[in-house]
């Protein structure tokens, strides 16, 4: 951990850190079995190989320390979340004299998908595609209209509010904004104690010594303790943000464009402890952000969202190296690289129009009012297709897509 | 280009010469130096990418180069030349007469950039009768016709509309349209597509190159994505803590990098064309205070190459020598600095 | 919009009923005997259950309500006695919709009240109304186009200071000083339009309104000054002056068509709320409008006149507060009623 960007931490820190995590976990001496039978599973090794990580420690610990198994723990790399058919509509209403209910917003219309314990779910889609939503509805700070939130295989989706106080305790959120999401007239050792207080939690000794350990732990002064947000900078205070979330050592924790507010060199410090915790404390992600490459860094699998709906869901590589639905391959080729010989070579698939609003969507699939392969390359026959049937997202577990004539680019998109 | 900017600013041929730009804003904790010492040339057609964090200074620049600083407390020093004319020393009426004619610009978030209690058609037509003397239907035409050039669809309707009536990226066609109603010279561009997802901001970006082949204006390109000034820019210019710290063309920022900050912004980015994933390098630290900069080279407390001891960067600062082909604001000996790159600097570039 | 008008007007007038039953709850259900207070000094048994009968108290309070919502719609007499009227027509105080009650110690309609003493207030609140408007929005603009400068600082310290002098100190300052002392005016009398002609009225309304309007004034310096330093500091002015337009094409423009909305939103209140009477104004300076009919009939106890003047000055303010959410509409394209 001595890459840890922040001043103030020393590698003596380190037993210390690491004393606080086994204080919750025991560490197991068996060694990292993945149960293959699970039809969902897929080979941990994929996932960490994947990542080269140029720090050895923080990969090789991904899946050395295993919490011991609780009746209801989940192995990493098994399902520990499943959506199905999750839908959130905001209502509206009519203008007239008498309001009535009108068509709602379809915010989210549909999605299903499965985080595997310790994996990143990375959530993308431009503004307005109901990523962020979804995010929320996942943890039910927004209450779902219709479909299913499973958490290690029992139905949360419309848990009491006991319940629901119990699965805050294992399920948290990081926002986008560092500046909003902080009580300005707290101190930063009351926000991070907060969670502690509201689940009548008493870590062992004591409160303020906890928050400081996780203080530090983020790269934060623990002497800091009392003072206001507005005294951090926009890094240090996602840096609070996180603290927070991962205080009560939730299991879950969706992170709503936590880096999209800060400049380059400080989001590339937030996104290595993001992923330092996650090693540390075997955190499953549900990252949602609208920024490609963040995405592809820190994901293992991608879901690319479009008006509410999954357009295509597929482990990391597979997605950038060979997008299969056009959206997705219009999206990527619309990321300029930082590379000016190569992206002078590159042909972009420009869209034409504006998103369609998400209160009358487009009939069939809503892409394709702006679909390229729509306009460029199918028959009248397979138009018809495209703006009657919904389409259903479909294909290899690692690899599935919601289009009726999915297939390879015509150019190179990255 | 064999030099980054000449000697003399109105003899050097361009057509924006800045020179020794200083912007310094009073606050209660004491003097804010938001560009220190800024030098260089824009040649008539070329686009210049300015690239830093939040309190580099770009924006500052920007404004500085318009004179929207005039009148607030904010203090200009140093030469800016357009066009043989020193936009600091003409007189606010001529100044004003150049802003939107000569020189434009297109600001970051078009939404507040535009009032919201009239139409945009009547923004941009007031922007075109001010520096034209034409009659009101006149320069309507003109402007159902700007818009109609930006790739606005239905201009006759669009523009009896207000701009919450446009979707962000039509907002932002608006707003270049407006830049580019009187055909001027310079186009200052603040972030352009930073509000944007990035399908628009694709589709502004490629609006931005076919207009500038149409109109041939000069360019500057402020951002802080590196990929947008690949795509766009002729020449580059890094910022950090009000100063420039290197400055080369387009492609020796991507492929001879010489500054550490340069190093830094390259490594600590990730990469969407990278196939290994390898483990982000962020920049140590904090950026520095513009109030009391670090003294030195103000890069040196969060340098990885810093060496103190045999070539003080922590007391000796550094110069920025425009006479050069590729000046970099740094101690390090040119071919040391080259060598580093070449071995250690992983940029992922394919 | 007109639905949303329809809707607004609907909902008004609901809290406008609801609002007088209140009113109507508090005063005539109260434990005290209404008929107590019908007469004055020269109360005797006989005439209290007398004045009883003839403005129905004897009824249950409900009824009485139903009379006077009657009253109001389609108007009503005093005492409600068909035989009576046959035998003795003089005796019956006619009140014609909208009727709003019937006051015995002034012996006459609530409503003809109301209707005497209201072109005063509203003269007044009118006149008052543009003086506050005018010297209130250009001190705001002075002060914030001449932001921390002396005259800036002048116009927030005195607008300060006139803010915490309380209106009876100012208007007797204003009476004795300029009318009495230095003669600079005339005593200020009010003299209707149609008695004097334009100008007495407008001498009459100056000292009254000015005293009035000034902790408007003050009170609008601030608020102008803060919308207009605001808007300054907003994008679009930055484009505008990038688009090369005058400092004073941007000012006219472009800041005060921000700068006012708001201002129009809070003036229309003001405005309502005045419209009911200005109380302590019209006491200093003796006019006889609603505000010291209102205080004149809170100390003798005069219940009908009281509560009619309760119901004008609620339906003031009701109809303000639909009008400035309408004109929102209609002065920023934003907001789109439905």
């Amino acid at each position: 951990m001595t890459d840890l960007p922040t001043s103030g931490r020393t590698p003596d820190d380190e037993p210390a850190a690491a004393s606080t995590s086994t204080a919750t976990s025991t560490p197991s001496s068996a060694p990292t079995s993945t149960p293959t039978s699970t039809p969902t599973a897929t080979p941990p090794s994929a996932h960490d190989a994947s990542r080269d990580r140029t720090s050895g420690a923080s990969g090789g610990r991904r899946f050395s320390r295993r919490r011991k198994a609780a009746d209801d723990d989940v192995a990493l790399g098994e399902v520990i979340l499943e959506v199905t058919d999750l839908k959130k509509h905001f209502p509206m209403h009519t203008s007239g004299i008498i309001r009535r209910a009108a068509d709602p917003v379809k915010a989210v219309d549909g999605i299903s998908f499965s985080v595997r314990k310790g994996e990143t779910l990375g959530l993308v889609g431009e503004s307005g595609c109901g990523k962020s939503t979804a995010g929320r509805t996942l943890l039910q700070l927004l209450q779902p209209t219709s479909g299913s939130i499973r958490y290690k295989g029992k139905d949360v989706t419309n848990a009491d509010p006991k319940e629901l106080r119990k699965l805050r305790n294992e399920m948290q959120m990081v926002f986008q904004d560092p500046y909003g999401s902080l009580n300005p007239r707290q101190t930063v050792g009351t926000i991070i104690a907060a969670p502690f207080h509201i689940q009548g939690i008493k870590p062992e000794g004591g409160i303020k010594a906890e928050v400081q350990r996780l203080m530090e732990r983020v790269g934060l002064n623990p002497e800091h303790y009392n003072r206001f947000p507005h005294e951090f900078s926009g890094g240090q205070r996602q840096r609070i943000g996180i603290a927070r979330a991962v205080a009560l050592r939730p299991k879950v924790i969706v992170c709503d464009e936590p880096v999209s507010a800060l400049d380059v060199s400080i989001q590339a410090q937030v996104v290595n402890l993001l992923e330092d915790l996650q090693d540390e404390f075997e955190l499953t992600y549900v990252f949602v952000a609208h920024d490609l490459a963040v995405i592809r860094h820190i994901s293992d699998r991608v879901a690319v969202m479009y008006l509410g709906k999954i357009m295509e869901l597929a482990t990391r590589d597979e997605l950038y190296e060979n997008p299969l639905h056009p959206y997705t391959q219009a999206l990527l080729s619309a990321v300029p690289i930082p590379d000016p010989r190569r992206e002078n070579k590159r042909e972009r698939i420009l869209l034409k129009g504006d998103l369609p609003s998400p209160i009358n969507p487009p009939s069939g699939c809503v892409f394709h009012t702006r679909c390229p392969r729509y306009r460029e390359d199918l028959s009248e026959a397979e138009r018809t297709r495209c703006t009657t049937e919904v389409p259903v997202i479909q294909g290899e577990e690692d690899h599935r897509v919601a289009c009726h004539f999915a297939g390879p680019p015509k150019v190179d998109v990255i | 280009m064999s030099t980054w900017a000449s000697a003399d600013p109105v003899s050097s041929g361009a057509l924006l010469a800045v020179r020794d730009l200083k912007v310094t804003f009073p606050t209660e904790d004491g003097l804010v130096k938001a560009v220190d010492g800024l030098t260089f040339d824009l040649r008539a057609g070329e686009t210049l990418g300015i690239v830093g964090e939040s309190g580099s200074g770009k924006s500052v620049t920007s404004q500085a180069i318009m004179g929207l600083h005039r009148g607030s407390r904010a203090k200009v020093e140093g030469q800016i030349v357009f066009d043989g004319r020193d936009l600091l020393k003409i007189v606010d009426d001529d100044l004003r007469r150049m802003r939107g004619r000569d020189i434009a610009m297109i600001f970051q978030d078009p939404l507040s950039a535009l009032h919201p209690y009239y139409t945009v058609g009547n923004q941009i037509v007031e922007a075109y009768r001010i520096h034209n003397d034409v009659s009101k239907a006149a320069a309507r035409a003109h402007v159902i016709d700007m818009l109609d050039r930006v790739g606005i669809p239905n201009p006759q309707k669009r523009i009896d509309q207000y701009p919450h009536e446009f979707s962000g990226g039509m907002r932002q066609r608006a707003m270049i349209a407006m830049a580019l109603v009187n055909s001027p010279r310079l186009i200052i561009a603040d972030e352009p597509t930073t509000a944007l997802d990035v399908t628009v901001q694709a589709q502004i970006l490629n609006l931005l190159v076919d207009l500038q082949k149409e109109f041939g204006s000069s360019i500057i390109i402020i951002t802080h994505d590196l990929g947008v000034v690949a795509e766009l820019a002729d020449n580059i210019m890094v910022m950090y803590g009000g100063k420039a710290v290197e400055g080369s063309s387009a492609d020796e920022i991507f492929y001879e990098a010489e500054h550490p900050y340069t190093w830094g912004l390259l490594q600590s980015m990730p990469r969407i064309d990278a196939v290994k994933q390898a483990r982000l390098q962020p920049i140590a630290g904090n950026p520095p205070s513009l109030i009391n900069p670090p003294s030195g080279c103000a890069f040196h407390p969060r340098c990885a190459f810093r060496d103190d001891e045999r070539l003080g960067c922590s007391s000796v600062v550094p110069r920025f020598e425009i006479s050069d082909e590729h000046p970099t604001r740094c101690l390090i000996p040119q071919a040391e600095r080259r060598a580093i790159f070449q071995t250690q600097i992983e940029t992922r570039t394919a | 919009m007109f639905a949303y008008v329809v809707r607004r007007i609907f909902v008004g007038a609901i809290m406008l009923v609801v609002m007088s039953l209140v009113t109507y709850l508090l005063f005539f259900a109260a434990p005290s005997d209404p008929a107590r207070f019908t007469c004055g000094k020269n109360c005797s048994p006989e005439l209290i259950e007398q004045n009883r009968k003839a403005l129905g108290y004897d009824k249950p309070v409900f009824v009485q309500y139903g009379q006077f919502l009657k009253g109001v719609f389609v108007g009503r007499e005093f005492p409600d006695d068909p035989e009576l009227k046959k035998s003795a027509p003089e005796t019956i105080a006619e009140c014609p919709a909208p009727c709003l009650g019937y006051s015995p110690l002034q012996s006459d309609t609530v409503s003809s009240l109301i209707a005497t003493a209201a072109p005063v207030s509203i003269s007044l609140a009118l006149a008052a109304f543009i003086l506050w408007m005018v010297l209130g929005i250009s001190g705001g603009v002075i002060a914030a186009l001449y932001k921390g400068r002396l005259i800036d600082r002048a116009l927030v310290g005195s607008a300060l200071i006139v803010y915490s002098f309380p209106t009876f100190f100012i208007g007797l300052s204003l009476y004795i000083f300029v009318a009495i002392k230095w003669q600079l005016t005339p005593i200020p009398v009010y003299t209707s339009i149609s008695d004097g002609g334009i100008g007495p009225w407008l001498y009459g309304l100056f000292l009254p309104s000015l005293t009035l309007a000034l902790i408007y004034i003050a009170g609008y310096i601030r608020l102008t000054r803060a919308f207009v330093l605001e808007s300054m500091g907003e994008d679009y002015i930055r484009t505008a002056r990038a688009k090369g337009l005058t400092q004073r094409r941007i000012l006219g423009k472009h800041t005060m068509r921000a700068a006012l909305t708001p201002i129009a939103t809070v003036a229309g209140l003001d405005l309502g709320g005045l419209l009911a009477g200005a109380i302590i104004t019209e006491t200093v300076f003796n006019y006889n409008g609603l505000g010291k009919l209102a205080v004149q009939a809170a100390t003798t106890y005069d219940l009908p006149t009281t509560v009619g003047i309760v119901i004008v000055a609620a339906t003031f303010i009701i109809t303000a507060n639909i009008v400035v959410d309408v004109l929102y509409a209609v002065i920023d394209p934003r907001v789109k009623y439905s």
